[in-house]
């Protein structure tokens, strides 16, 4: 059984964190990825840095920038998880934007994902009709998982279509929003992780974009299985390096 | 086989809504609804008196007489360059802030980079009394003083990019986000033909007032309908969708497409996207794009800034693939050189986006009894300084 899914089964709230590949130094990928591991983090989305991330905010901003004059490519990334399945048993999720993934070759990517013990992955920019036309027979192929997002706009037959076609849980987004820009969750937001609760679906929900602290963890997942933290991260190793990183999860939960 | 958008949003290969999921409500709504407010008879009325009494359509189709002597073939001007705010881009402006209107949006965001756009758009809302924001650059914002003054003159808010390389295609970025985080009462007016669909076709479509205009006045100069080259400059390639449109699918017109060589193809400075770029996916459309190997993006260059722009629009890229259009790319040294002659052999000021189309003629020989029709897509005037700085007027 896939990694995701194995996980998804546990009788807890899960915890996901998202830092960008490269940063804040282009060897830092592993050691946070072990720290985060150790620290009692559930999953860990690793970003994949592209130069024009529509879909992100500032801090995530900034870092993909940064990633990417460090000298990260997505051929580098995949050397640097090469043999990560020795010491790292956690999911592993790649994040990036669709198109480094076609320059790389979707098939291939998936194969090298597959290597190297990627479970999944969530392409912002990959729309699920043109996944499912186009795409789903080769992540499949390589038992690879591509999350969706939904928004508090997406329409509840659309929800349905992306239960459909996901296989591991529903990125739940918070508000709309690029990453990184709310502070605290309003009634109206709890109101709708509440209403996607209830529709039942066959994937669980995992609540992102604004979730940065102990309360707003709690609140995120009050309705949903878990929450991931993207932009509170890179802002704990902008300030820190990549020291105290199991004090910041702490804090989380 | 035609060269136009078909159901699924495509031309050919290109094309495509590939949005963010936080994107896809506005996009949709505007996908499922642009088609039948275009239709409306309302909105066909005022869009078309608009662009009569505002805009100043139609624009004259003018024979260059000294300029087809020189080169041995009959050359006709489509003079955008009259339009008011100075270029065709305010066509699209009109026809997208009657759709925002009719979509009961109160707010307009639109990027811009040498400023063109931001001030037919600024104009518009002016004339509407709709909120305005400007994404811009903020290394173009230094560069195009004066047009950020009109634009603040015209009541819009300037906003400067400052992520990534802080240019154009940063500035769309901005803007893009900005949508994602106004998703309700707020339409995206796009400059060119590019983005997701239905942005290229919709836009082709305000602009397409071009070539159906050309139609008519060639009827009457010419006897004849259809030139036998119509030649437009391409950055994004809005005035050459527009110029094209209604002979895509009449094989006997030849296209003509001219991108910017900058300081040469193979100089590292360049924006010719047909022959640099790659299939990839760029603002939510899959087109030809200037890319790394690694499938990051990069800064395309080009004296002029409304070329200079790293993608080319989905209807472009496919008539490059197809061999329907035929793509020359013109140097900086080149156009400039065109702009000045076009100055002093017709007494008129081209843009030097517009200089680009006007320097093939050089290099590419046409029949003395061919009848070739140019898109002087934008005149001169927010080029002077360019134009001081290189020919030490």
């Amino acid at each position: 059984m896939n990694r995701i899914n194995q996980t998804l089964q546990q009788d807890k709230k899960l915890l996901s964190i998202y830092f960008t590949a490269g940063y804040p130094d282009i060897d830092d990928t592993l050691p946070i990825i072990k720290d985060l591991e150790k620290s009692g983090v559930d999953f860990i989305e690793i970003g994949l840095p592209f130069s024009d991330p529509l879909a992100d905010g500032p801090t995530i901003q900034k870092s993909s920038t940064a990633a990417l004059k460090n000298g990260m490519t997505t051929q580098k990334l995949f050397e640097q998880v090469q043999g990560i399945r020795d010491s790292v048993r956690i999911p592993l999720i790649m994040m990036g934007y669709f198109n480094p993934i076609l320059q790389f070759g979707v098939e291939n990517f998936c194969k090298k994902c597959a290597e190297t013990g990627i479970d999944g992955l969530i392409i912002p920019d990959l729309p699920v009709e043109e996944y499912h036309e186009n795409y789903q027979q080769i992540f499949e192929k390589y038992d690879i998982r591509n999350i969706f997002l939904i928004t508090p706009q997406t329409a509840e037959k659309r929800i349905r279509f992306i239960d459909s076609v996901s296989k591991a849980f529903i990125y739940m987004v918070s508000t709309a929003s690029v990453t990184g820009s709310t502070s605290g969750f309003s009634r109206e937001t709890r109101d709708y992780f509440q209403k996607v609760s209830a529709l039942n679906l066959k994937n669980p929900q995992i609540v992102g974009f604004g979730i940065k602290d102990k309360e707003t963890f709690g609140q995120a997942t009050e309705y949903a299985k878990g929450a991931i933290i993207g932009s509170a991260f890179i802002k704990h190793l902008n300030e820190n390096g990549t020291k105290n990183i199991s004090d910041f999860i702490k804090n989380i939960r | 086989m035609s060269y136009q958008v078909n159901k699924k949003g495509y031309y050919g290969d290109f094309g495509g809504a590939y949005i963010p999921e936080m994107l896809y409500p506005n996009v949709e709504e505007l996908r499922s609804q642009y088609l039948s407010i275009m239709q409306e008879a309302s909105f066909q009325k005022e869009f078309k008196d608009l662009l009569r009494d505002y805009v100043g359509r139609p624009t004259p189709l003018y024979y260059a007489e000294r300029f087809s002597k020189k080169y041995g073939t009959k050359v006709y001007l489509k003079r955008e360059d009259l339009c008011h705010t100075g270029a065709h881009k305010v066509n699209n402006t009109v026809g997208q802030i009657l759709m925002a209107k009719r979509l009961g949006k109160d707010r307009i965001i639109a990027e811009t980079g040498a400023g063109q756009h931001g001030v037919a758009t600024a104009t518009v809302c002016a004339l509407m009394g709709i909120k305005c924001i400007v994404y811009m650059g903020e290394i173009d914002i230094e560069r195009q003083a004066p047009n950020v003054a009109r634009m603040k003159m015209l009541g819009a808010t300037v906003v400067p990019a400052k992520s990534g390389s802080k240019t154009l295609k940063d500035a769309t970025n901005e803007a893009i986000r900005d949508w994602i985080n106004n998703p309700v009462d707020t339409h995206y007016i796009i400059g060119s033909v590019v983005g997701p669909h239905p942005y290229p076709d919709m836009v082709a479509r305000f602009q397409s007032v071009v070539s159906e205009e050309i139609k008519n006045q060639l009827q009457e100069k010419e006897k004849r309908e259809n030139p036998d080259y119509v030649v437009a400059c391409v950055g994004g390639g809005s005035n050459a969708a527009g110029a094209f449109y209604h002979y895509l699918d009449i094989p006997k017109v030849g296209i003509i497409a001219v991108e910017a060589a900058g300081k040469g193809i193979q100089s590292g400075e360049s924006a010719a996207t047909s022959a640099l770029g790659k299939e990839g996916i760029i603002h939510g459309s899959k087109t030809l794009l200037m890319q790394s190997e690694d499938g990051q993006i990069t800064e395309p260059y080009s004296i002029s800034a409304g070329l200079d722009y790293p993608g080319v629009g989905p209807m472009h890229a496919n008539l490059f693939r197809s061999g329907r259009g035929e793509f020359i790319s013109i140097t900086d040294d080149d156009a400039m050189k065109a702009g000045a002659q076009l100055a002093k052999l017709e007494g008129i000021i081209p843009a030097i986006e517009s200089s680009h189309a006007l320097a093939i003629f050089e290099e590419r020989k046409f029949k003395p009894d061919e009848v070739i029709v140019v898109n002087l897509s934008g005149r001169g005037d927010k080029d002077l300084s360019t134009y001081i700085d290189y020919f030490n007027l």
